[in-house]
């Protein structure tokens, strides 16, 4: 934990900066929005119920929801995170100080009116300083929220900690998750008790406290600014990718490359290159998106991606029990290339068919289609799979294989979240088989010492040649021959400023980088 | 000072001051008594505009109230009320120096008065630093004096002023403040509900009763030749 923190430095404090920074923007604008509000409704009633019923209902809009409807609207990036935020501080502002300033006495309201004031000085002179510790009240509601939804800015490229948040969590790496969520919680916590603090105030001393607080809160959103990004291109990379050896780490090592990426979900991703708010993305060199959004995906000539190769890991045990699978499984051995799996993702991705339908037209083009013999299926596998198209796909047209060959039925459980669950579901039996990747065996279930992985070459059929046996003498599973693409990790850019450019590989991305 | 003709208001089908008409002269306190719902605090209350009337006219000093605009004119006017109506965020000194900081008198000028005043209301200098919810009951309604005092109002309008005391502090407080010559220079219209009180503090009392001043003069002459029962019972003479 201490070693990450050390190692981290640098990025935790940007990202706590962004962070402070996105709370207190968000707040400045409700306040600026929600206090003349809360003073129009305490002013005319009948507009009351209308104003806090509005944004009553925002603020019970689940924040990922908020996100989702504000994407397509403001697109990724800082918008949709301060629009989210600002719509969540709104409600406890307004509430509190139209409630703060209907609360006053109306004695006192008297009072203030028989001395002579006019109405605007009763509201600067009597109301709203009485009002302030239950203004203060709401801020401090808001403020707290704010410092917890913000880890959710993340999710859109916008920053602060939910960057290591996230990444934790697609790396199960507990430090990294630690590192986002104890400061965020000691932000909100030390919010928290300033602000309990500034409300207990009365008298002088909270008009310094309030003179104090209107002049930080400027301050503090101020901090949003300070990590500037100066990058010639902008990257937008995902959590995963970001922390996972073989994926960022690995190019600065192997290529020298120095960026300062924007995170970002990986599904948003291919959104934000494409509406150009980032111009180098991560991604999957089969994906789907990179034909339909017209991405190039750079060529990685020194090798610092690890080989990808596509084949079906399997218990030993479903071979053995059912002599006929293992043949059907091969059947499918190296029909599927790089490009036609992209096209089956395409497929699926931009023109919306549905898995079933892909296999059975995939099936079909390649002769291995079968109708499924009729009689009684007694005897089932459990076929497992990820969250993503690919593995969608895959599982469909292996399930159509396997029932219109044999005599097995397929269960299938797909969308199980992430190496990890399909493995430790593979090894307790609870699924017999799952799609995987070969450098994913390599380098996050094996992980062998760095000495092995520093002599071991990473070409396609050594790499394959290391996992199938060691799975084989560790774990007792069987690697089935390859499907015949590479679903590698690649840097991509649109095609069209690659050619302004004139980058094709990662290596010319570099020396753009480092020109003046 | 003060002409008073014909006013009424009325809220809805109630009718709470019904065609009343009174004068009061300069330096002079006229008293409203009467029973709660009597119409005396909403008379009082029109007279500086907190409410306004359905009909009739106020003068004051010859010119219609309606004339000026209403913050202005109140500024003009003192006004005490029950518990002194102090702001609970403003200190002693500040609240003395409300009227005189609307009316952008020089710093100077208003510490010098707030001085004056409490001198002559016999608070103790360290009071000015305090908050009401620091002060006694009897110190709140003397800052609150001092606030209506402090521009040297022509006219200072007393609602239930030393309604939230103890009995035996309302004589002491009531005595010693309506012995202040600034006062007595002043001219008062002060509602109460407490017999006593009218009498002692009264040049002229108007008795009022649903809406309607039943009987208004001298305390003398509403003892002694109460116009009819209602005045007799509720003097109890």
């Amino acid at each position: 934990m201490l070693d990450f923190l050390r190692q981290n430095a640098d990025k935790l404090f940007e990202q706590t900066l962004t962070h402070i920074g996105l709370t207190f923007v968000s707040l400045l604008l409700a306040l600026v929005v929600g206090i003349p509000l809360g003073i129009l409704i305490a002013r005319r009633p009948r507009l009351a119920s209308g104003i806090l019923g509005v944004a009553g209902v925002l603020q019970t809009v689940p924040s990922v929801a908020l996100l989702g409807f504000l994407i397509p609207l403001l697109g990724i990036g800082v918008g949709p995170a301060l629009v989210a935020l600002f719509l969540y501080a709104l409600l406890p502002i307004i509430r509190n100080t139209y409630v703060g300033i209907t609360e006053v006495n109306p004695t006192v309201r008297e009072a203030a009116r028989g001395v002579g004031m006019t109405s605007r000085q009763i509201l600067t002179q009597v109301e709203l300083p009485l009002a302030l510790p239950v203004i203060f009240a709401g801020v401090r509601t808001a403020t707290v929220i704010n410092v917890g939804v913000a880890t959710l800015a993340a999710y859109v490229a916008a920053g602060g900690l939910g960057e290591f948040i996230f990444s934790g969590i697609a790396l199960s790496n507990t430090n990294m998750i630690l590192a986002g969520a104890i400061p965020a919680a000691l932000l909100a916590i030390g919010f928290d008790l300033g602000l309990a603090a500034l409300q207990r105030l009365s008298g002088r001393k909270l008009r310094v406290g309030t003179l104090a607080f209107v002049v930080l809160v400027p301050i503090l959103s101020g901090f949003y600014l300070l990590p500037m990004r100066g990058d010639k291109l902008t990257a937008g990379f995902a959590h995963e990718f970001y922390g996972r050896a073989d994926g960022y780490p690995g190019l600065q090592k192997t290529y020298g490359l120095r960026l300062r990426p924007r995170l970002i979900d990986q599904n948003l991703m291919y959104e934000a290159i494409h509406n150009q708010q980032v111009d180098i993305i991560s991604g999957y060199s089969t994906d789907g998106r990179i034909r339909a959004f017209d991405l190039v995906v750079l060529a990685d000539n020194r090798h610092a991606f690890p080989p990808y190769d596509a084949a079906l890991v399997v218990r030993q045990a479903a071979l053995d029990r059912h002599p006929d699978l293992g043949p059907t499984l091969d059947r499918l051995a190296g029909k599927l290339t790089d490009s036609v799996m992209t096209a089956l993702n395409y497929q699926a991705d931009f023109l919306h068919q549905s898995p079933k339908q892909i296999a059975t037209r995939f099936l079909k083009q390649t002769g291995l289609y079968k109708a499924s013999p009729p009689g009684n299926r007694t005897e089932t596998v459990v076929m497992g799979s990820k969250l993503f198209t690919e593995q969608y796909i895959l599982s469909e047209i292996y399930r159509q294989l396997i029932e219109g060959h044999t005599h097995l039925r397929v269960a299938t459980r797909t969308g199980l979240g992430g190496t990890q669950i399909c493995f430790d579901a593979l090894r307790t039996g609870a699924i017999d088989f799952y799609p995987e990747y070969t450098g994913t065996g390599l380098l996050v279930i094996l992980q062998p010492p760095t000495a092995i992985l520093q002599t071991l070459p990473m070409q396609a059929d050594t790499v394959y040649r290391y996992v199938k046996n060691a799975f084989a003498r560790q774990y007792g599973l069987v690697w089935q021959r390859p499907l015949g693409f590479n679903n590698s990790y690649c840097l991509m850019m649109r095609r069209e400023q690659t050619q302004q450019l004139g980058i094709r590989s990662i290596d010319e991305l570099v020396n753009y980088l480092s020109r003046e | 000072m003060i002409w008073v003709e014909n006013l009424s208001k009325r809220y809805g089908p109630t009718t709470v001051v019904d065609n009343v008409s009174f004068s009061v002269a300069p330096g002079e306190t006229l008293v409203l008594l009467g029973t709660s719902g009597s119409g005396k605090t909403t008379t009082l209350k029109m007279l500086n505009r907190l409410i306004e009337p359905d009909s009739g006219q106020i003068r004051l000093d010859g010119t219609d109230v309606r004339q000026q605009d209403a913050p202005t004119l109140r500024r003009r006017i003192g006004y005490v009320i029950q518990d002194g109506g102090l702001f609970p965020h403003y200190t002693v000194a500040e609240a003395i120096a409300t009227v005189p900081n609307l009316l952008g008198w020089e710093p100077a000028r208003i510490r010098e008065r707030t001085h004056e005043l409490i001198r002559k209301l016999q608070l103790p200098e360290a009071v000015l630093n305090r908050y009401p919810a620091d002060l006694s009951g009897g110190q709140r309604q003397r800052v609150g004096l001092a606030r209506a005092l402090a521009t040297r109002p022509p006219v200072v309008l007393m609602d239930e002023p030393f309604g939230a005391l103890d009995p035996f502090t309302r004589r002491h407080v009531r005595r010693e403040l309506f012995g202040l010559s600034e006062l007595q220079e002043t001219t008062v219209v002060l509602v109460t509900h407490d017999v006593a009180e009218a009498l002692e503090l009264a040049d002229r009392i108007a008795l009022m009763h649903q809406g309607r001043i039943v009987q208004i003069g001298r305390p003398g002459d509403l003892t002694n030749q109460p116009a009819n029962d209602f005045v007799r019972d509720f003097l109890d003479v």
